[in-house]
């Protein structure tokens, strides 16, 4: 099996990196995840058919799958399993694998995470009205008409700020989002 | 029964103080009316919703703690959060990290970074509807109904992430939600995707993807001839009411179903004005579906200045709401 950095397998990078993983080794391949998920037809591979691949090493099939990204993080499938595997936070897992490795197909998705966390980074809280108007003008140049539309409803119905609130304490919040960066580049995921 | 000293440490969470400023204005009134102490933790951050643990976990479970360790500072080991995704992250985290040493020994080094610390399993994180129907039960709820809801067709919503994967009711069928509404006096249909999901953040990012699941959710509540779907989590809330046009449009579908939050039935069950529970700032109107319980619109307060002799003495201008 092909072998990673520190000689751990890619299964087993991924079981140490989610809390409670090590049970997908008891997966039974019996397909009720992927029968419990609402954007399974959005998906290149069922859970199910992913995990037999992570237990394959197929490390580069797996990170470039579609799957993880559609993940509506529901929990269904977490909650039907009858092996208690965290399928929903291994979700999470290979999303991360997906970018530390620049292996991610679905940009979007990447760029919407990152421009919610960009707001919360600097302000502590989210900014609905910065995010949309960022990743929008990004990615739907074209439907800025319509989103456009819907968000002027919502700051009529006084549902949507002008302004970012900030928190008091950023350099507090900044020190420990540092800090946990750091120990995060010191491990491989 | 309520918590020990009758205090919960309270995190609102981003969307309530702005697209979801309605379920605050009715929870705090409701909360009002049921006596129970709510203190909103002192300069919370944001819970990071379902984005940062896709980037960069250690980062992501880091940020939720900050918002745990200045809860612990409060006199009270009940923490309540109103918004689905806040009470899963905050539980989530205090969950991961009494599980795995490891993760608790490394948030706490990011948390050392700001001055902080906290020790998982000091917390009891509760999402606001539990917290309800748990502490101060259905009968003292009954209690304080003096407006039933009677003749109102309620489809009840509950979402993913109250009910999944920390089961506080069935995670498939929920109903104590369903209990709720009807000590209120609603007519609760039957709603088999109660606990389906309302697609999160897939508005944002896939149209295809969230528009059917939105879909699927409305078709389902107005098979049941519902008149006002109830939700208890502001993303849920957003979805099927902002985009409920787009849906429409997209399908050729012609759902018209206002979506309301728990805590605005429970207000006007206990015969509290709508203006007063945020009532009004739905995209989708209520207004028929509130007539159906005799609650005639409000006069829209119409700014007529009176006419005033113009040699009258100054007087303070009236003080505007």
């Amino acid at each position: 099996m092909p072998e990673g950095p520190n000689g751990r397998t890619f299964y087993q990078r991924v079981v140490q990196a989610t809390p409670g993983g090590k049970s997908l080794a008891q997966c039974l391949q019996c397909g009720s995840c992927g029968g419990s998920c609402p954007s399974g037809p959005d998906m290149d591979h069922s859970p199910r058919q992913l995990f037999a691949m992570i237990m394959a090493g197929m490390e580069d099939e797996v990170l470039s799958s579609n799957t993880p990204w559609h993940c509506v993080s529901c929990y269904y499938c977490t909650v039907r399993c009858p092996q208690q595997i965290p399928i929903t936070d291994l979700m999470y897992t290979l999303k991360q694998m997906a970018i530390a490795r620049g292996k991610y197909r679905e940009s979007g998705h990447v760029d919407f995470s990152n421009s919610f966390i960009g707001m919360v980074e600097r302000f502590g809280r989210s900014f609905e009205l910065g995010l949309a108007t960022r990743y929008h003008l990004t990615h739907n140049p074209l439907k800025m008409v319509s989103k456009g539309t819907l968000g002027l409803q919502m700051m009529v119905k006084g549902r949507l700020s002008p302004l970012p609130e900030s928190i008091r304490n950023m350099p507090q919040l900044t020190a420990i989002l540092t800090e946990a960066k750091r120990i995060a580049a010191q491990q491989e995921v | 029964m309520t918590a020990p000293n009758g205090q919960y440490a309270y995190y609102p969470g981003c969307s309530l103080k702005a697209s979801a400023s309605a379920y605050e204005r009715s929870a705090m009134a409701v909360l009002e009316r049921l006596e129970l102490r709510f203190v909103e933790i002192d300069d919370w951050n944001c819970c990071g919703a379902t984005e940062y643990f896709s980037l960069n976990r250690l980062p992501a479970y880091s940020l939720v703690a900050r918002n745990l360790a200045l809860a612990a500072a409060q006199p009270t080991h009940e923490l309540v959060a109103p918004c689905s995704a806040c009470y899963l992250n905050l539980r989530k985290t205090d969950d991961h990290m009494r599980q795995e040493p490891k993760l608790k020994e490394q948030v706490n080094r990011a948390l050392a970074a700001g001055g902080l610390h906290y020790e998982p399993g000091t917390l009891r994180v509760r999402h606001l509807l539990d917290v309800i129907i748990d502490d101060v039960g259905y009968e003292a709820i009954a209690a304080k109904v003096t407006r039933p809801l009677a003749g109102l067709r309620v489809a009840p919503y509950y979402g993913c992430l109250v009910v999944r994967p920390f089961e506080s009711d069935d995670p498939e069928y929920p109903t104590h939600m369903d209990r709720l509404l009807e000590v209120l006096g609603a007519t609760v249909v039957d709603f088999p995707m109660k606990a389906h999901c309302c697609g999160g953040h897939m508005t944002q990012i896939s149209e295809d993807t969230a528009f059917e699941l939105i879909r699927r959710i409305l078709h389902n509540a107005a098979a049941y001839q519902a008149d006002v779907i109830v939700t208890v989590c502001p993303m849920c809330q957003l979805n099927l009411d902002a985009y409920q046009g787009n849906v429409n449009r997209r399908f050729g579908t012609a759902f018209n179903l206002p979506v309301l939050y728990f805590t605005q039935m429970m207000g006007l069950a206990f015969g509290l004005q709508p203006e007063a529970l945020g009532i009004g700032s739905e995209l989708v109107p209520a207004q028929a579906a509130l007539n159906k319980i005799g609650q005639v619109p409000a006069e829209t307060p119409r700014h007529t200045p009176k006419r005033r002799d113009k040699d009258a003495l100054p007087m303070p201008s009236r003080q505007r709401r």
